[in-house]
């Protein structure tokens, strides 16, 4: 049986220039941050970032790794706006690919399922077709005829999530409220990497949640991340909630050239026991 | 006890819900959360509601109920919120950066798409909400820069843009009502442009006209929006939202 188990520096030695990542959590929840740091501080460029975007989408757009992003929204949930999106979008420095969040599940439905897309009728009337003139409607080849959304699949080359637990062949676990869509970006991904708070022996899985929890599986992991803390400061429940305070430094750095120079310094290019250390110091 | 604005908004945003049946009532922001427990306490007690995270609570917890005072009645995680709001059994009541007089809504940016003057959230929910099922709006503060011509991105689609699509298509498509702090406008005229169906005490409809950056359709005579009775005003104040948050919202 593999061990599975790498570092944050090992996962982003698989990730290419180029290369279309996508990204598990909800907003400013459960996001695989010790990754998306590994990622913010390496020479790594023009990323496509596939996500319910949250701090991921600003760190990586804030330190220039992004050429495009795939959203419905990007926000730090209790601050609705994601302030270096929102600069990297006002700037016109990184390109859009802007969906109903329901679309953006559809496409990573279809590339989990090797189709070339879905029907929806979300999207239609709306904008959502204007900006992205790519996008193509189906008609219904059935007695209604409708014409419908094709919404295209979205395939991922990596997929990165964070879960609560997970033992070293890949077995994943989440125990929080929401699941999210977690288990649809790795199967939409060539290559998948899951970061846990804490690698448990695999007969020790059931012993904090029960069967449901176990949404991921390991044929669907590539490679498995301790890491402690890993979605600070986004919410990881019940482990830990959202660190507002922190989440409020990160969000004020991007008015601000010299906080954000001493926020990169400190918390964005340290590795991931650097970065530890220094929360423990900070209390 | 006297009616304020907030608690009038709050009873506009319950009828909103009045007659919805046994689907999940899904208020985005402070007023509209008021309001759709007031209906749940009274006149549309079947309706689904949650803790705004992903449980189905049962009752009407108080707003900013912690978690052991809720009794939990079921499970409504972000994929299962998709899975609902494509059955239909759902209706939404969102907010909006701008409107214009067909109920198209704009939450993404305000300026050019391609490089916008400002980034809002996105389009969200929005295209889909609006094309699945029903769709209210909830709007704070009623001015022209918010209820204006024309919106500078489509993300909930109004009416106009559901008169282009074929019936198949728009066929689950209703805006049933703009609730704001000056009245509670709906979209029942022929072309269905936003008509005015009743304006809070005290409003008067040049206050709403100044206020409104489109031609809104008037009939002769105005009703006055519903002031909500002893009853309801106690249930807001003592178990719906006892810190007064949507109070606060709506200043008297």
């Amino acid at each position: 049986m593999a061990d599975k188990r790498m570092s944050e520096a090992d996962v982003v030695a698989r990730i290419e220039d180029g290369m279309t990542i996508g990204v598990g959590g909800w907003g400013s929840r459960r996001k695989p941050m010790s990754i998306i740091r590994e990622i913010a501080r390496s020479p790594l460029k023009d990323l496509t970032i596939v996500s319910y975007g949250g701090p991921d989408v600003g760190l990586l757009c804030a330190t220039g790794k992004v050429k495009k992003v795939v959203y419905g929204f990007v926000s730090l949930d209790s601050i609705p706006l994601e302030p270096h999106f929102r600069a990297a979008r006002q700037k016109g420095t990184i390109e859009a690919f802007e969906l109903d969040e329901g679309m953006f599940q559809w496409g990573l439905y279809a590339a989990a399922n090797r189709l070339p897309f879905l029907p929806t009728r979300a999207g239609l009337g709306s904008d959502i077709m204007r900006i992205n003139p790519q996008l193509k409607t189906v008609k219904s080849p059935y007695e209604d005829g409708e014409e419908l959304v094709a919404m295209p699949a979205l395939n991922l080359d990596v997929a990165l999530i964070h879960m609560n637990r997970g033992d070293a062949r890949g077995n994943g676990q989440f125990l929080g409220p929401d699941p999210y869509f977690d288990d649809l970006f790795c199967n939409a991904a060539k290559q998948r990497f899951m970061s846990v708070e804490k690698v448990v022996p695999t007969e020790d899985l059931l012993k904090e949640g029960s069967i449901h929890t176990l949404k991921i599986n390991r044929m669907m992991v590539d490679g498995v991340v301790e890491a402690p803390q890993g979605a600070h400061f986004t919410t990881c429940e019940p482990d830990y909630g959202r660190d507002e305070a922190f989440q409020k430094e990160y969000a004020a750095t991007a008015k601000d050239p010299e906080l954000w120079s001493a926020f990169y310094a400190k918390w964005v290019d340290v590795d991931a026991a650097t970065y530890r250390a220094n929360l423990a110091e900070r209390g | 006890m006297e009616a304020t604005r907030s608690d009038i908004c709050i009873a506009a945003c319950a009828d909103a819900f009045r007659g919805d049946g046994e689907i999940m009532a899904s208020p985005m922001g402070t007023t509209p959360a008021a309001g759709a427990r007031l209906a749940k306490s009274t006149f549309s007690q079947d309706l689904l509601l949650t803790d705004g995270v992903c449980r189905i609570v049962s009752g009407v917890p108080k707003m900013g109920a912690k978690l052991d005072e809720m009794t939990i009645e079921g499970w409504m995680p972000y994929r299962l919120v998709f899975d609902t709001l494509w059955t239909g059994r759902r209706h939404v009541m969102m907010g909006a950066t701008q409107i214009d007089k067909y109920g198209n809504q704009n939450i993404s940016c305000i300026g050019p798409w391609e490089q916008p003057k400002v980034q809002l959230l996105g389009a969200r929910g929005a295209p889909g909400n609006t094309i699945y099922h029903t769709t209210s709006y909830w709007i704070a503060k009623h001015n022209s820069r918010v209820l204006c011509e024309k919106v500078d991105m489509v993300s909930g689609v109004g009416y106009d843009r559901a008169a282009a699509l074929s019936p198949e298509q728009r066929r689950f498509h209703e805006i049933r009502c703009v609730i704001t702090n000056l009245g509670v406008f709906d979209f029942a005229t022929p072309d269905n442009r936003m008509r005015v169906r009743s304006l809070h005490p005290g409003v008067t409809i040049e206050e709403v006209r100044d206020n409104t950056g489109f031609d809104l359709v008037v009939g002769e005579d105005i009703p006055t929006s519903r002031v909500p009775s002893a009853d309801e005003l106690r249930m807001i104040r003592e178990d719906i939202d006892p810190n007064g948050w949507a109070a606060k919202e709506v200043p008297a």
